[in-house]
């Protein structure tokens, strides 16, 4: 990638040329901008010189909404529909935030429950981060195979809550129902099967020869720059950054199993490129994989609604609860007065804070290069915009 | 370090910059700085050699009717430790200094603060509008927010 | 079968144009097979099922897809040039039928038996590259124009080391004339050209590598020119939400893709001529015939396709400068060495 030249040239007769940049519009109807996210791209040829992003097609003033809720638990449904790939994790981390903010001690089970149901999310939305990601590098099939497995995780849920997508199934102090019964042995017949699916996708898309030189050394993120935009999730790991909340910052009982944090190490190219951030998907998923199988094996029993309230009024304050989501830190700023509802709500959304830093990672790619940033950030707009 | 520790760091640096703490019995201590020293706070508070506050987690913006705040959720990878910083302004007058050039992650949480609650960070180098149109008029999560009848000729309530 | 339908009608101009439709009606059924076939594929590649309601095992969707098309309103954008926005997918289709022409179908039939044929192909085929400049250009929309730039530069990039794939191949056979290639190859699968065609046992063995070489060189570029993954950077759907044909709908749209299909055939033609044995059958006498050749030569050429079809589904897609690099620095220069080869090995 060199840097785009703009100087006048001049023909043998003495006639000068220019070239000129080109304006164009990627999305709001485009089909790698994963969703409705515009970008306003400046092209000189094939190389992008400058990336302006416009947001706000999905708004939906979800902040707003929370603030006029009749209890604090109704806000749950409405955290649902702002990441809609990992529903899950979003209650998890308002719930968490929630839980915080109130005190509540929630038992052992709740905590167990939870970290299978984020873990399962968390596999599901990188199913989709890395199927969407190989489409738009051209690959189609693997997408598919991963959406094959993602069914299966959407029927556990579906078993477990009766919904595939917007569950509410986390409730603030507990949960809406306890794990029906055969959930541990079809959970664990999942994790055996999936092994699978991975190994085949890695030989069919990540070790791929063509999808490696598509990748390698593109959107190289460099550590510093990815501390100073508050990347996180695999955004920050795949540059190199070992930091991930569930060990360094443990909201639930992590660190009760065996696994480890995955980080991006330069293995095709430079540290920070965008291989390393799909990569670091993939082998976070097989973490997830292994958190799942220990839980399951240990699951303690006990009453999922024991420490749910019966009305939710907090001592005036705030709170700032966290979780690692699938996209990276998902936090939400919670304002109370004396009231039922929530005085403010902010929702500090991953894929809002990763996206802000495409403008100076994509400056000298290409075109297709742009497309691959994108889909390496692994946005959802339904999050970016709220 | 401890929040009390980070606070009396704060409190000998700045002096009277740091106007109230709430350290105990808050699920996150934090301090309140005048709004107008904020930058070399946040710029302190990053290089500082005892704090390394190198990740803002959060910047929100919030109306307490009459003024407003922004609260800043700084956290450290490389001493992990956290701390939040609060300022509180005038709803006449919200200028709060832009820390834009100390964590760039601002750029884009400030520019949504300024969009839903109007607060105005001087020093940032594009403030627009994020979430909402360029020429929405108002800023929604205020508390005495009007929804407007009509943009662009088009009803709002609906 | 030419001489004999000339003889049959006595009137040279029905004889063309009843030849004429030999190769329009085969581009049309075999579109239809290979809609459905690779629709089929892609799901069984992709583990989906595709088609399964219409007829048995969604046996007649072709047939709908094809009825839907033609229904379907003609939307012209406002800003559009008209004229070449309407010219542009017919010289698309033109350029690819046209070179139908002297792709030798079966020993009795061929629409022209001219000498220059290869020559008259590649000639004639790179009028498609004029259509899809066209039809960006008329669009009026930025990402059409720029898939239609991709691949204006993608097919005269890679017609070079193709066309010198052809000249090797061509320094072999002596002859530019296509059915007297696959003539040469007559007599069973062992005077094919990719095993050394019909020459003494030094000379076979020495061509062996070369034309396996050549082989490679040619196929890959073919896929480049017929804008297939991983080659399909013109309308890469991610970065060009779909390239040149962005703009087009309805009919004209469906003439872009009957093209590209047949274009698809005639590369895959070109490549059972050159290497491996045109309409001839690998059994020597054995089912070989005009009526067993057509089978052969359909057979053969429908392989590629499907080769084709296979990889689309399982590769990702290249960047444009990596497109570049492999024509012009890996492709080029091998393509040159072999015909340095091919040389050294016919004066031999």
């Amino acid at each position: 990638m060199s840097e785009p030249t703009l100087e006048t040239v001049t023909t043998s007769t003495g006639r000068r040329l220019r070239t000129e940049e080109m304006v164009v519009n990627m999305g709001p109807q485009h089909p790698s901008t994963h969703g409705v996210l515009r970008l306003e791209v400046v092209l000189d040829g094939e190389i992008v010189v400058d990336v302006i992003p416009h947001l706000g097609y999905l708004h939906r003033c979800f902040e707003k909404h929370c603030e006029h809720m009749t209890n604090y638990q109704q806000v749950v449904p409405y955290v649902d529909r702002m990441d809609y790939v990992a529903a899950m994790t979003n209650e998890h981390a308002y719930v968490v935030a929630a839980e915080k903010l109130l005190k509540i001690e929630v038992p052992e089970r709740v905590h167990y429950i939870r970290i299978i149901m984020a873990e399962l999310q968390r596999i599901a939305s990188h199913l989709i981060a890395i199927g969407t990601f190989g489409i738009d590098m051209g690959a189609f099939t693997p997408f598919l195979y991963y959406f094959r497995d993602r069914e299966r995780i959407l029927d556990l849920f579906e078993m477990t809550c009766g919904a595939r997508l917007l569950y509410n199934y986390m409730w603030i102090g507990g949960l809406s129902h306890d794990l029906p019964p055969q959930f541990t042995e079809k959970a664990k017949e999942f994790c055996t099967d999936f092994k699978r699916t991975m190994k085949e996708v890695n030989d069919l898309l990540n070790y791929n020869e063509i999808f490696i030189k598509r990748t390698a050394n593109v959107g190289v993120l460099p550590k510093d720059l990815a501390v100073n935009y508050a990347c996180s999730g695999p955004m920050l790991r795949g540059s190199g950054v070992d930091w991930d909340l569930r060990r360094d910052d443990p909201y639930t009982l992590y660190d009760r199993f065996e696994w480890n944090v995955i980080t991006g190490n330069g293995e095709m190219g430079s540290v920070g490129d965008v291989w390393d951030r799909n990569m670091v998907r993939q082998r976070e998923m097989a973490e997830s994989v292994r958190i799942i199988e220990q839980a399951l094996a240990s699951l303690p029993e006990g009453d999922v609604q024991k420490a749910v309230p019966k009305r939710i009024r907090p001592v005036p304050g705030d709170a700032y609860g966290r979780v690692e989501g699938p996209r990276g830190e998902l936090g939400f700023y919670i304002v109370a007065e004396d009231s039922v509802t929530p005085y403010r709500l902010k929702a500090r959304a991953p894929a809002f804070v990763n996206l802000s830093v495409i403008n100076e990672i994509s400056k000298g790619a290409m075109l297709a290069d742009l497309v691959a940033i994108v889909g390496s950030i692994d946005i959802v707009l339904g999050e970016v915009d709220r | 370090m401890t929040a009390q520790e980070i606070h009396d760091l704060l409190k000998e640096r700045f002096g009277d910059a740091v106007t109230a703490a709430k350290l105990e019995n808050v699920p996150d201590p934090f301090a309140v700085v005048a709004a107008d020293r904020v930058r070399d706070i946040a710029l302190f508070c990053r290089d500082d050699e005892r704090l390394r506050f190198d990740y803002l987690m959060c910047l929100s913006g919030v109306d307490y009717k009459g003024k407003f705040g922004v609260t800043y959720h700084l956290h450290s990878l490389t001493h992990r430790h956290k701390f939040v910083l609060k300022v509180e302004v005038p709803a006449d007058a919200p200028n709060v200094p832009s820390v834009e050039s100390v964590w760039r992650t601002a750029d884009w949480h400030e520019r949504e603060a300024f969009d839903l609650y109007g607060i105005v960070f001087t020093g940032h180098p594009d403030l627009r509008r994020i979430l909402l149109p360029y020429d929405w008029e108002g800023h929604p999560l205020r508390k005495d927010y009007q929804v407007p009848e009509f943009y662009n000729g088009m009803r709002v309530p609906y | 079968m030419t001489d004999f339908i000339a003889t049959l009608l006595n009137d040279p101009i029905v004889t063309t144009v009843l030849l004429a439709f030999v190769p329009l009606v085969f581009i049309l059924v075999y579109a239809l097979v290979v809609l459905y076939g690779e629709m089929k594929m892609a799901a069984h590649i992709q583990n989906r099922l595709a088609y399964m309601e219409n007829g048995w095992h969604g046996t007649l969707q072709p047939f709908a897809d094809m009825l839907k098309l033609l229904q379907k309103e003609d939307i012209i954008p406002a800003a559009a040039d008209k004229f070449f926005f309407m010219l542009a997918p017919y010289l698309v289709f033109v350029g690819t039928y046209a070179s139908f022409a002297v792709l030798p179908f079966s020993s009795g039939f061929i629409g022209s038996d001219i000498d220059l044929g290869l020559f008259y192909l590649v000639a004639a085929s790179s009028l498609v590259v004029v259509g899809l400049l066209m039809s960006g250009w008329a669009s009026n929309n930025k990402w059409s124009l720029f898939g239609a730039l991709r691949s204006a530069a993608q097919i005269v990039s890679y017609e070079i080391p193709g066309v010198l794939a052809i000249l090797g191949v061509v320094m072999v056979t002596g002859t530019l004339n296509m059915q007297t290639m696959t003539q040469m190859q007559d007599g069973g699968i062992q005077n094919w050209l990719i095993l050394g065609g019909n020459f003494p046992l030094g000379q076979k063995l020495a061509l062996i590598p070369v034309m396996v070489l050549l082989f490679v060189i040619y196929l890959l570029s073919s896929m480049a020119e017929v804008n297939r993954t991983p080659f399909d950077l013109p309308e890469a759907e991610s970065e060009l939400v779909q390239g040149y044909n962005t703009e087009y709908s309805g009919m004209k749209f469906a003439i872009f893709y009957l093209a590209e299909y047949a274009n698809l055939f005639l590369v895959s033609a070109v490549v059972v001529v050159m290497f491996f044995g045109g309409w001839t059958s690998p059994f020597g006498s054995f089912m070989s015939g005009p009526v067993w050749s057509a089978f052969w030569f359909v057979a053969k050429g429908m392989f590629f396709v499907f080769f084709n079809v296979w990889l689309r589904w399982t590769l990702p897609r290249l960047r444009v400068d990596q497109l570049m690099y492999v024509s012009w620095k890996v492709l080029t220069p091998f393509a040159m060495a072999a015909i340095v080869a091919v040389g050294f090995i016919m004066v031999m």
